[in-house]
């Protein structure tokens, strides 16, 4: 079992001619992902590594019974993407792009609070079942099939440092989601969480997170109320000077709030095990999770 | 990215937020002419993109002529330091001169982005002219939030609620919700971050007026903006900062002397924290980005070569979109090209990454290679201790 995404999940790719769209889907497939339709406007009718392209996500979805979407499209045009991905009703939407205008999630945000779709991102990585399924950028091959750990992250490459610290030590993954790195995004830690105490496959949980926002201490509160699983935390940003942006729009530190101490102080009283020193973060799954 | 006063003001102007008449300039002899057109008394403001201003000797009121030529003098050119600058400052190079106005009350507004609830939040308070986060921890009560879903855009309720909310007088509530109205359109066509007014002044005879603005509009919504990018100030840049995004990369200038490249900004914060934990300090931020090429990674180099506190470097990897091999080639190259003075600490994994060590190993260049990330902040903590 795994959460949100498994062999069974139909995946197109709306922004699949370009170059980064043509790369990550020849990834995905190589990866053993159903990637079962693109979407480039004007490009209907063409094939890409032998997947059909259509002009737009409704066509795409009738003729091909997708149910999630990957977006790689540049940032002017991905709120647009992301709705229309909404409106025809795809189940899972995950977008890659990095630089969205925050007045466009914002938008995207309160159109998702009416709609069923559930979106990840964007300025993510994406969310892979190992074994099963890929919707996103990350290495595939890091990753190791069967669980028991679920990961949730708000991180891309320090995510595939984590993951790649699980498999050294031997421990697989269910599910590793990164919910990207905007102050406005769609999945939240809080719904990963709850999916992840919910799947019987899932023993335990590695949540990162970072300076910028309270997104960590909401989720702490949650996982000291419900959560019936070891979770081990990290935080990254204890060195950040406040006030600056640190790379993620989302990660900075502005008139006291949103410290890495503050996180990491919720974590502890919520009782996760916090990790506070990134080398040995594999090593401390294993003690906290074996 | 944040737009001087007199920037904000032209904008507030053109959407019907009223400002004091005034001016700008560069000199002397310009501000003096700005003042005999307005009449006396003006108000002589620095142009800096920090608050704080006024207690750090960067606003004057001018009651005569030789008051204008006195602060004009005083102002111009000065390193204005104020608590959000730092001690190193910033060189005043534009004044505003501003017709003085007779204050009968001071307010605060401003509009911010609110992540959590994903609305647009109005934050007023009845306490104006001073430091509203001093407000906050003195009288968080009067501290006025609105959150406006920007589906529904501001309505009647929300100006009400304002309104109320700071005792704001009925004869004043009609051209206060146009003031706040017009305010929230204009934060919402110019994808705004941030736009804040302190004070808003109640004039003696009784107009709703911005003595101060501050405006950040969001970078990444400036493909859609062309004039508030032709206000972009680059006097106001850190220039390693600059350069560094001249080449796409994001780079943040700090005190130790690690100097650390790394592609992801999570993991680039999470390298910084291990080196400091390893006893050492970092020198900067340096994220080279999921798409970084060879070149980007030559610039990177580059840019903390150039910093003179480095003594020691360490080059952490994950390869996703980035892959180890174009990362070598990148580290290859540069070093080649500006000569490698300094110790090189590289760790690498992920995509492609026996081809990048290999690219490394046979390239001839003595770097030190790590196993782990635990292993690199060790190696490069021992060289610079």
């Amino acid at each position: 079992m795994s959460i949100l995404v498994n062999s069974q999940t139909r995946v197109l790719v709306q922004g699949i001619t370009g170059k980064e769209g043509q790369f990550h889907t020849q990834q995905c497939i190589a990866y053993g992902t159903q990637v079962v339709a693109g979407v480039t406007p004007g490009k209907g009718g063409q094939l890409m590594d032998g997947v059909p392209v259509f002009n737009t996500v409704r066509e795409a979805k009738e003729q091909t019974g997708a149910n999630a979407s990957m977006i790689l499209v540049p940032p002017p045009f991905a709120a647009d993407a992301i709705l229309e991905a909404i409106d025809a009703e795809v189940d899972l939407v995950v977008c890659i792009t990095e630089g969205i205008p925050v007045m466009d999630m914002l938008k995207v945000k309160n159109y998702l609070a009416i709609k069923n779709t559930r979106l990840i991102g964007p300025n993510c990585p994406g969310i892979i079942t190992p074994g099963e399924c890929k919707i996103g950028i990350m290495p595939g091959p890091i990753h190791t099939p069967g669980g028991p750990v679920g990961v949730v992250s708000r991180s891309g490459t320090l995510t595939y440092e984590v993951v790649h610290q699980l498999t050294e030590v031997g421990l697989g993954q269910t599910t590793c989601i990164g919910i990207g790195g905007d102050p406005v995004n769609g999945t939240g830690f809080l719904d990963c969480l709850k999916a992840f105490n919910e799947d019987p496959d899932t023993e335990a949980v590695v949540m990162v997170g970072e300076i910028g926002g309270n997104a960590e201490e909401q989720a702490s509160a949650w996982i000291k109320a419900n959560m019936k699983k070891p979770v081990v935390g990290f935080i990254a940003g204890l060195t950040a000077p406040p006030g600056r942006r640190m790379g993620h729009a989302g990660a900075i530190v502005s008139g006291g709030q949103g410290t890495a101490e503050a996180k990491i102080k919720a974590m502890q009283e919520a009782g996760l095990h916090v990790c506070e020193d990134l080398g040995s973060l594999g090593k401390l799954c294993k003690d906290v999770f074996v | 990215m944040k737009i001087h006063e007199y920037q904000a003001k032209e904008l507030f102007r053109k959407y019907k937020v009223p400002t004091p008449e005034g001016g700008v300039s560069d000199s002397v002899a310009g501000i003096k002419d700005i003042a005999v057109g307005l009449g006396l008394p003006v108000a002589v403001k620095a142009q800096i993109h920090a608050g704080g201003r006024g207690k750090g000797g960067g606003v004057k009121l001018a009651r005569t002529d030789d008051e204008v030529s006195a602060a004009a003098d005083a102002i111009l050119g000065m390193t204005l330091v104020t608590k959000q600058t730092g001690p190193e400052g910033r060189v005043v190079r534009k004044v505003l001169v501003e017709k003085g106005v007779g204050i009968q009350k001071e307010l605060y507004l401003s509009i911010i982005p609110d992540r959590e609830t994903a609305c647009i939040t109005i934050v007023a308070s009845q306490d104006g002219g001073m430091d509203i986060e001093d407000v906050a921890a003195k009288s968080p009560e009067r501290i006025i939030k609105v959150p406006v879903n920007p589906v529904t855009g501001i309505q009647g309720y929300h100006l009400r609620q304002v309104m109320f909310g700071i005792e704001l007088e009925k004869p004043l509530m009609k051209e206060f919700s146009a003031v706040l109205k017009n305010l929230y359109n204009l934060f919402v066509d110019y994808d705004c971050s941030m736009v804040e007014i302190n004070p808003l002044i109640v004039t003696d005879d009784n107009r709703v007026v911005a003595l101060d603005a501050k405006m950040d509009i969001d970078s990444n919504a400036l493909f859609r903006h062309p004039d508030v990018k032709e206000m972009h100030d680059p006097n106001e840049d850190d220039p390693t900062e600059m350069e560094a995004a001249k080449y796409g990369l994001n780079y943040i200038n700090l005190d130790g002397n690690v100097g650390n490249m790394v592609n992801g900004a999570g993991l680039a914060m999470a390298t910084m924290d291990i080196i400091k934990q390893a006893g050492a300090e970092p020198a900067n931020f340096l994220d080279v980005g999921g798409g970084a090429d060879a070149e980007m990674v030559e610039n990177g180099f580059r840019l903390i070569l150039s910093d003179s506190k480095v003594k020691g470097i360490l080059i952490n990897i994950f390869g996703g979109i980035l892959r180890c091999d174009v990362l070598a080639q990148g580290v290859v190259q540069a070093a080649k090209k500006i000569g490698l003075s300094l110790p090189v600490v590289v760790r690498m994994e992920g995509t492609n990454v026996e081809e990048g060590r290999r690219i490394l190993a046979d390239s001839g260049l003595e770097l030190i290679n790590a196993i782990d990330l635990a292993d690199a902040a060790k190696k490069v903590a021992g060289i610079v201790a």
